[in-house]
This record gives C-alpha cells, structure tokens and sequence, in this order.
C-alpha cells in the first residue's frame, strides 16, 4: 500500500535498530511505555521488539479501549440490552468482555439484540431502518473515537432521530497517566505518547509528563518504523539529559491537536466528577458522560440502569497489566484460567490489550525455533 | 536466564501442554462463535461431536470422510450453507454449495462424483430467487462435472429461516495417486498455497453494506478439483495434506495441521499472496487476511524435493496463463519446534504466533 509500505520497511527497520543499539546507555535497562493499545497492537504484530536490544524494554499502557471498562458498567450495558425494544450496538470486542453475569455475545444468545458495529454512524443507520425500536451505541473509548460519537449525537439531534441514544464510556488519557505517575510501584524512563489521541487533544496536555515528572515523551505513529524511530527519539533525549514532548507523529498529529474535534467534544460531553476504571479503581475526572445540553440523548437516563459496582475478580491482575507494573504472563491466571476463549479480564479480550496481544502474538521463546 | 524469563518459559509451556489436549466443550449456549471455524468451533466438534459419533473415519477430521464399499475406495462429506447475503459479488448461495461441497471431496484426494441437495426455503421467498439459485446450482454442477442425483425441499414459516438455505452430501472416488494425511507433514516440507487469500470473506463483509467502503472484491468461489489434478499428476508422490481454507482462513488450516502433526511452521508473511484491495479493506477492518475465509483457495504441504514441481501443476492447472490458479505461491516451511504453533516471520523483519481465532469476525460466509 503507498504511503503506508514505507514505514513497515525492514531494511528501514534494521538501521533503526542499530542505531537504537548505540544509543543506549551500555548497563542501563530502560523502560519504556507505550501509553496506547494500537502501538501494544503493532508491537507484537509486527514483533516490533525483535528488533530491540535486551536493555531496552517496552512496557504495556493503560490506553486500550476495552481494556478499561469495569465489570459494572457491562452489566449495566447487558441491562440495556435486555429492555423490551432496545437494540445494542457495540464495537465487536465489547460483545466478549465479560460483566458479572456474563458477555453481551450471550446475552444475545439469550434473547437480546446486541449488534456488531464498525462506527457510532453504522448505529445511527440502524435506529434510522428501525423507527420501531429503540436503538443504544455502547459508546467506548479515549478522545480518540470521543469526537465521532460527539459529532453522530449531533446528527441524530439534526435530523430528529429521537430512537436513538448513546451509553457513554468515553474515557480521558490524561487523568490515568497522571494515577500512574503517582504510584510509587512502576520506574519508567519514557513514553511512546498516544498518536490517535494526540490527533485530537494535540501533544500539548503531555506536556505535564516533562514538566511535573522529568519523563520524555514522543508522540508516535503506529507504524513499526514510527515505533522504532520514537524508542530512539526518548533514548536520545535519556542520553542528553533532556525531558521534552517531541512528535514523531507530525504527519498527521499537528501540535495543537484538533480544534473543531475538541468545540464538538466540548458541546456534546461533560467530565464525570470520577469514572471507575478496569484494575485501577476511581479516578477523578477521567470519564465523559453526555452534557446537559444532550441529556435526552443518554441512555443512562432513558433507561433504568442498574450501575452497581462490581468489584473485580480477585485471580485477575489487569490492573497491575495496564499500569505496566507485571508482563501479562506475571498474571496468575495468564494463559490458564485467563485465555482469549474464556477471557477473566479485559486485557485478555481486545486485540488492543496487553494479554491478548502477547497470547495471541507473543507468545513463543524466541531461542526455541529450531530449522 | 533472568527469574522473569524462567517464569516465561514456564507460563508457555503450561499453555503449549493446554492447547495440545483436546479443547473441552464447556459452554452453556451455543453463540455465534461456534459456528465461525475458530476455537470455540473445534470445542464443539472436538469436546462434544466427536467423542458421542467416533468412527475411524470421523475421527481423522479431514474435510471428506474416507469410506470403502466392496472394494471402491469414496469419500463422503455432507455441508450446508447459510450465507448472507444470498448473491454476492463473484457468487451466489447456490454456486457456493456445489463448490463448497466438491472441494470438500477434493480435499481428500477424491474426484467430486454425485452430489445430493436439500433446500431449506422461508416462506414468501420470491420464485425469481429461488429459479436464479437453482440455475446457479446446475450450472456449477455442470462446471465441476458433478451429478445431483438427489434432494429434498421443506419450506418453513416466514422469519424461521433467512430466504434460502442450502444442505449437501457429496460422494468422490478417491484417486489412487492420493496419500493425504493432516498427520503427514514433516519438518522441511513446504507449505503452498494455490492463489491470493481473503477475497470470499471480505467481499461478503462489503456485499452486506454495514461497511462503507468503495472497493470492488469478488469472491474466489471456485471448484479445486483441476488443481488437486494436477498436483496429483505432478507431484503426487510428494503430496502430504490437502485443505481448503475456509472459515477461520489460511491461519486455522496451518493450526490443525501443525496440531496434528506435531510440527512447527515458518510462515514468510511477504511471500502470501493477497489482494490490495482485500489487503485495504482487512487493514481498515483490522482483520488479518490469514483469518478470513476462502471459498477457492487450497492450502498443500508437500515435501521439499515436489515443492518446485507442485507449485508448476498448480500454476498451469486452469489454463497456461492467467488461470485461477496462476499466483499459487510458496509461503513457508514445517519446521520441528515449537511443535504445534504457527509463526509468522513479518515483512517488518520480526517473528509473531499465527494462531486460530476464538471466533469470526465475520458469521454466516457460507
């Protein structure tokens, strides 16, 4: 594919990979963190730490998606589910993530008409063919996929779609990196900052993460050599003594993000006073719901949801997964109890988060391939 | 080795010893997953088919059961179809069933023969469709030289089947040149497949219009008995397994296979042949062509010294130039360890596990 070929170029790569291996202070182990779910997924896919020298490690972030979603808020999205009339929409690997009682795949087993969609537009069209019904987009994600949500609640507003509403789990990037910096159990020297994110928010909101913590940061494309070219970025920046946000992500990120993807965001969500995430608990103004403003568009208030919160499973450690502190296969369930077939925890579900990409990619001891 | 490597090492093993017992069947309902060719599909076979209907012949899990009579050596395999929408770029229901069917016989080294039809019809389904689908059926009946020599029809109420399904038995002869085994493979030989990979799934995905993309992708519906011909005729000697990569792609056919065989494979992902069109549509969709279904596409392992020759035969099977099969390629070799995983050496220069689904991204291709 052009423009895209280029920065999966293995010759391109390897000369990345040198030259990552003399800039890496000779003794020093240096950690790494990719902060989103993408880069973890282009990482294995493309075995993107092949090619890294053993000093240098990658440590899995909390920015995936699904990976976040605390077990309440998919048992209040089965609650919906199962209302008379209702039809819920979901990205596919949210139909896996199992709640207390199990996943929207059986519930709809059971009854319920959950649907795979590819956007919260493909919803819209649904509750547009289905006058009828009342129609949900179980809406998840950072600021990444925020403005497509924001902008097809505008739509359904314009065009008078009033069988259409949005379950909004909209999540900020900020607020969890800011918890992770605080806990006292994880040493980091850097971050692959979140390119998608950064498209919208810009890469100025990182800027906290120099000034407060003393940390690099590069925001970075997902391409494998974009991953590469960005290890090299924060090693030479280690190397000088620096700690700057940089962006190697500049053909596509511009530095202060997307102003009219932020005016719709603004309009259409509100910050929760504090939103429960996967493994990490409550954190403060982390989470979206709907403004005021839309409140007869939020599910949450047409419907009776049950929001109880359900504590996570003792055996599961996607908490400590998603802060980075354990390798997915440091988890006691990893690869026993917790597999892709019957995921425990999150992480396990999307192809975005830490346990499934490495179960699914990862998983092999490089010195035992034998010719 | 540091503790973090030793623990590892230990975690894979546990996995590695976990993937080689037969999967159990332990679900409480039956979901879509079960029906998309991944894990949860050989769960259900393999946990709770297998062990209440074992024979020899079931148990060999090829794609046709192998079945001698009074001398003769046949093959029988039987298949529905449910595919949605009913016409699809490059197909239809009809024309799938015969070709899903014969390949399913070709698969076993048998010589498609007589095919027998069973039509599940819904209620107030329009003549127009059901006279196209028929005539789709005799057609490509008449293109892999097969005879339908029975068949039943029901029809049930309106909404208790979507317009049209589609039931078949086939019966081959197997032909003496065939000595075909998923057990076979051995490490050196090498894997081959008959032409580029993912057309039939992604046209379906873009034929039902949930996605919004303008890309013209026709499925590769085809019969595979002339290249089974002519790898027979070529390289039959050195022919060790057969499958036709359907649901669940060409990554689930290398799994059982390496399963069953106790091998490991190295998979060249620049050496597979994909489509730029399917390769943009599965980028967007984040589906790995690997995982998408075939409806024309063989996968052969072949030992090393027959590769050259078996890759000839495929490559002239449907013509000189041009044919079907003209961009069958080499993609990778069985090596011995880790026995029973699939790797895949990426164009970026790095290695990945190839491992089955759960389930599909992608229900009822066929």
């Amino acid at each position: 594919m052009r423009y895209v070929d280029e920065f999966r170029d293995a010759a391109l790569g390897r000369a990345l990979a040198g030259e990552i291996l003399g800039a890496v202070e000779p003794g020093r182990h240096v950690k790494v963190m990719e902060v989103c779910g993408g880069h973890t997924h282009s990482i294995y896919k493309y075995g993107v730490d092949d090619l890294l020298p053993e000093n240098v490690e990658l440590v899995h972030g909390p920015g995936c998606p699904v990976c976040v979603i605390p077990m309440g808020r998919v048992d209040d999205g089965i609650a919906i589910a199962r209302e008379p009339g209702v039809i819920l929409t979901c990205f596919g690997d949210m139909m896996r993530v199992p709640g207390s009682t199990g996943t929207l795949l059986e519930a709809k087993a059971q009854g319920a008409d959950v649907r795979m969609v590819y956007s919260p537009l493909d919803a819209l069209r649904i509750a547009k063919a289905n006058p009828d019904r009342e129609v949900v987009f179980f809406a998840i994600g950072f600021e990444t996929t925020a403005p497509s949500t924001a902008l097809t609640l505008k739509r359904a507003r314009a065009e008078g779609v009033t069988n259409f509403s949005c379950f909004c789990n909209h999540v900020t990037i900020v607020p969890p990196l800011r918890a992770l910096l605080d806990s006292p159990d994880l040493r980091l020297d850097g971050f692959i900052g979140p390119g998608h994110v950064c498209t919208v928010v810009g890469a100025r909101p990182l800027e906290f993460i120099c000034a407060d913590y003393s940390k690099p940061v590069v925001v970075s494309g997902f391409e494998p050599v974009d991953i590469l070219q960005s290890v090299l970025m924060i090693l030479r920046q280690l190397a000088d003594g620096r700690s700057a946000v940089e962006n190697q992500y500049r053909r596509v990120v511009p530095y202060e993000g997307n102003l009219r993807a932020l005016e719709v965001m603004a309009e259409v969500f509100a910050l929760r006073p504090h939103f429960e995430w996967r493994g990490l608990g409550f954190i403060s103004h982390s989470g979206l719901k709907l403004s005021d403003d839309y409140a007869e568009l939020d599910a949450e208030r047409r419907f009776a949801v049950p929001g109880v919160r359900v504590a996570d499973p003792k055996a599961c450690q996607c908490g400590e997964v998603l802060k980075g502190v354990i390798k997915p296969f440091e988890c006691k369930v990893f690869g026993s109890a917790c597999t892709p077939e019957r995921p425990i925890g999150t992480c396990m579900v999307s192809s975005e988060g830490a346990c499934a990409a490495y179960y699914n990619y990862g998983r092999f001891a490089r010195e035992r391939v034998v010719v | 080795m540091s503790d973090t490597a030793a623990r590892e090492a230990r975690v894979l093993d546990i996995i590695e010893t976990a993937r080689g017992k037969r999967p159990k069947f332990r679900d409480e309902q039956i979901t879509m997953a079960h029906g998309a060719g991944g894990k949860a599909m050989g769960a259900l076979i393999e946990g709770l088919l297998l062990p209440a209907l074992t024979s020899p012949a079931l148990d060999a899990l090829g794609d046709a059961g192998l079945v001698g009579v009074g001398g003769a050596a046949l093959a029988l395999t039987t298949d529905s179809f449910v595919v949605k929408p009913i016409r699809f770029p490059g197909g239809s229901i009809g024309e799938l069933a015969v070709n899903g069917t014969v390949n399913d016989l070709a698969m076993a080294g048998a010589r498609p023969v007589a095919l027998t039809l069973s039509l599940i019809l819904e209620e107030g389904l329009s003549a127009e469709d059901l006279r196209a689908e028929v005539e789709a059926i005799a057609e490509a009946a008449r293109a892999a030289g097969v005879a339908v020599v029975a068949g039943d029809t029901k029809v049930v109420e309106r909404g208790h089947a979507d317009m049209m399904y589609i039931c078949t038995t086939g019966l081959g002869h197997v032909d003496p040149r065939a000595a075909l085994s998923p057990s076979a493979l051995r490490p050196g030989d090498r894997l081959i497949v008959s032409g580029p990979i993912g057309a039939h799934g992604t046209a379906i995905m873009l034929a039902r219009g949930e996605f919004d993309l303008d890309a013209t992708i026709v499925s590769d519906t085809r019969p595979l008995w002339p290249a089974v011909d002519a790898l027979l005729a070529r390289a039959g000697a050195g022919l060790r397994c057969l499958r036709d990569a359907t649901r669940g792609g060409v990554a689930s056919v290398l799994n059982e296979l390496a399963r069953a065989s106790g091998v490991a494979m190295l998979v060249q992902e620049a050496a597979v042949p994909v489509d730029p069109a399917v390769a943009g549509a599965a980028e967007l969709l984040g589906i790995d062509p690997m995982h998408v279904a075939n409806e024309g596409v063989l996968v052969a392992a072949v030992a090393p010294e027959w590769a050259d020759a078996a890759l000839a035969a495929l490559r002239g099977a449907d013509g000189p130039d041009g044919g079907a099969f003209a961009r069958a390629a080499e993609i990778g070799e069985v090596r011995t360890s880790p026995a029973g995983m699939v790797l895949v050496e990426t164009g970026f220069g790095g290695r990945r596990v190839l491992d089955q689904l759960v389930g599909d991204p992608l229900p009822r291709i066929c």
